[in-house]
């Protein structure tokens, strides 16, 4: 059996599925124009919570947390924790005021009681970037499930795959808008539940059903006694060198902090909150979807530390630098092997499910930054509010194409990271640059323009310098220019911060800003504030335009 | 409707007992779970960067307190899940539907 033809089957069929669904729902969107940003609001609370898991849980969660635990141990289900811990952020503060107060961005929240065009362009600005982040991670995954899958490592024929899978996203925004995007969602979850599950049984199986043993086998096959404890590759204990230690357990707690405060400002979650008609299904749908992230996320435990039990660590390290087809690869060894049918058959149906995965939150994040574009940007900065909503939607299509034209360029270039920690860093900078103007906009009467353009251009900035000063871009040997001298690499290396996860620093950046921002700005709008705060408790006027 | 009778609408609804009764039972209900949460979270983190020996101690077989208290992170979400939904449904809802329908039939005026 080939593993190449059965998973392309298996995924065009996919692809066939989903492109039904979204031409369908791109017919039924003909109604109204703004359908294209919130599907006429009309999910209910578990059609949406389905779509937010869908739209959540990404390549990092399956590909990257995976990986991360089979090479890592313990360090790895430090994400599964923070991924899921955070949306108690978004259950508690923002999801309810949120669907009360806005209609189709976040900018909308975010400019309620604000100067119109400063703070959309920020907002849009930030809602950009932080997606193109997310997608870069999601087109690694795309890069290293191909050549796993396809068994081809030569450029050329990864790009055009890659760029497949840019122009199939593109297709379903472009026509489905969120009516569609959501169905492709809710699919992939239910597809991804199954297929986790799968192997999770599959797992435990080996192991007469006893976590105690799956841990010791997966100690046992890594060779690497400390496989369960923490600290194998966050917060390490370096001897004799208490600041590079002190700079290990900060960039753990940057981690932690980007992971648990980074969700409720990722505007491709933010804006799913739109797609139910009240504030209580918003709360319902988190629900749903705190629900199924938790039970996903229990079984990375099993995908982890069985690909640690089963794979050998050379394997999955061979098959992809950053470990992200450590879960493909547990599926091939649980079928039967290399070279089995069974291993043939595991193979193809999980990499189907991985892709189906990546496509669907691509399309989310492609769907989110098109509406900031054409929503925030062109219809209230450039025409100040006055475009039709169709030409409006029709530059959010546009954008769409542009957007995932520069996702497929970036994929192009980037390859080889775990992109779990990729993902981190988009959390990073959605926390920084989003998170502390969302909760003070919806909680701080005295906010005020400045104290929002500060906010989110503050935490923005500061993140993504930190970023490019840090060991992910420069001055280490995996860093994105190498920098190895005793081997002979010797890229420029401009190294100057000391924290792969700038969240520490920019974060609370962010916050202060914020703060700053407003307390050197005599601007208040109580009048204002008082329609937020009772529309944002109450629902009241819930989707309407504010009246500025 | 204009937008300044509109806009007395806002005013009064925030100032009234009944509204600020709803803001207090939200924000006291949601402000310290945050807290308590985020508290809970980070002594977590805490311990797998500071106290390594102990978190690697084995409970269960190879289990050791690290993974318990990995798991009881997942056990503490749904609990305040759920937490939250009972005293959203129990406090929240009707005072906060009671208040839409008199500020639409106002708005509507």
């Amino acid at each position: 059996m080939n593993t190449t033809l059965l998973s392309s089957i298996l995924f065009i069929s996919f692809v066939a599925v989903t492109l039904v669904l979204v031409f369908r729902a791109g017919r039924s969107n003909k109604k109204s124009a703004t359908d294209f940003y919130d599907g006429g609001a009309s999910f209910s609370g578990f059609q949406n919570g389905l779509a937010i898991a869908g739209d959540y849980m990404s390549a990092a969660s399956f590909l990257g947390i995976a990986g991360m635990i089979a090479l890592f141990g313990y360090d790895g289900f430090l994400y599964s924790i923070g991924f899921l811990v955070a949306w108690l952020v978004a259950l508690l503060l923002v999801a309810e005021p949120l669907r009360n107060s806005g209609r189709f961005t976040m900018g909308d929240v975010l400019s309620f009681r604000m100067k119109q065009r400063p703070v959309r362009t920020a907002s849009a600005a930030s809602t950009i970037v932080v997606s193109i982040f997310y997608l870069l991670a999601q087109m690694v995954g795309a890069g290293s499930l191909v050549s796993l899958l396809l068994g081809i490592t030569d450029s050329g024929a990864k790009t055009w795959i890659i760029a497949g899978v840019g122009i199939l996203m593109i297709v379903y925004v472009t026509i489905g808008g969120m009516k569609g995007t959501t169905y492709v969602q809710i699919l992939k979850a239910f597809l991804l539940m199954i297929g986790a599950a799968l192997l999770t049984i599959m797992v435990f199986a080996q192991f007469h059903f006893n976590v105690s043993e799956l841990l010791g086998a997966a100690v046992k096959n890594s060779g690497n006694v400390n496989l369960l404890s923490p600290g194998q590759k966050y917060g390490v204990d370096v001897a004799d060198d208490p600041f590079k230690t002190l700079m290990n357990k900060l960039d753990l707690f940057s981690l932690g902090l980007a992971l648990v405060l980074g969700t409720a400002g990722l505007p491709h979650i933010l804006i799913r909150f739109y797609t139910v008609p009240t504030a209580k299904a918003a709360r319902k749908s988190v629900n749903w979807a705190i629900g199924n992230i938790g039970i996903f996320y229990l079984m990375t435990i099993a995908l982890g530390f069985g690909a640690a039990a089963l794979v050998s660590q050379d394997a999955i390290k061979a098959a992809d630098k950053g470990g992200n087809v450590a879960a493909p690869l547990l599926a091939e060894t649980l079928g039967g092997g290399h070279g089995s049918t069974g291993g043939a058959i595991m193979l193809a149906v999980i990499g189907a499910i991985a892709f189906a995965t990546i496509l669907a939150v691509v399309a989310g994040l492609t769907l989110a930054s098109s509406s900031s574009f054409a929503h925030d940007f062109y219809a209230n900065v450039i025409k100040k509010g006055n475009a039709s909503p169709e030409k409006e939607v029709r530059v959010a299509r546009i954008a769409a194409v542009l957007i995932g034209g520069v996702a497929i360029i970036l994929a192009i270039g980037a390859q080889g990271l775990n992109v779990a920690f990729l993902v981190a860093i988009a959390f990073a900078i959605a926390a920084s640059a989003n998170l502390p103007a969302v909760l003070y906009s919806l909680f701080w009467k005295r906010f005020n323009t400045r104290g929002a353009v500060w906010a989110i251009y503050g935490g923005l900035a500061c993140a993504v310098i930190l970023l490019v000063f840090s060991g992910n871009v420069s001055g280490t040997p995996t860093s994105f220019l190498p920098f190895d001298p005793e081997n002979g690499i010797n890229n420029i290396n401009f190294k100057l911060f000391p924290l792969n996860n700038p969240g520490i620093v920019s974060i609370p950046f962010g916050f202060f800003m914020g703060w700053l921002g407003t307390v050197t700005s005599n601007e208040r709008n109580s009048a204002k504030y008082a329609e937020l705060e009772v529309r944002s408790l109450t629902g009241a006027a819930i989707g309407k335009a504010v009246q500025h | 409707m204009s937008s300044s009778e509109n806009e007395k609408v806002w005013a009064e609804t925030q100032a009234s007992p009944e509204f600020q009764e709803l803001k207090r039972k939200f924000r006291g209900f949601a402000f310290p779970l945050t807290v308590a949460f985020l508290v809970w979270y980070f002594l977590y983190v805490a311990l797998t960067a500071y106290a390594r020996d102990w978190v690697s101690t084995p409970v269960i077989g190879n289990i050791n307190i690290a993974f318990i208290l990995g798991v009881l992170q997942f056990a503490s979400t749904f609990i305040i899940m759920w937490l939250y939904e009972r005293h959203s449904t129990r406090n929240l809802d009707a005072r906060s539907e009671k208040l839409r329908q008199q500020i639409e039939k106002e708005l509507a005026k």
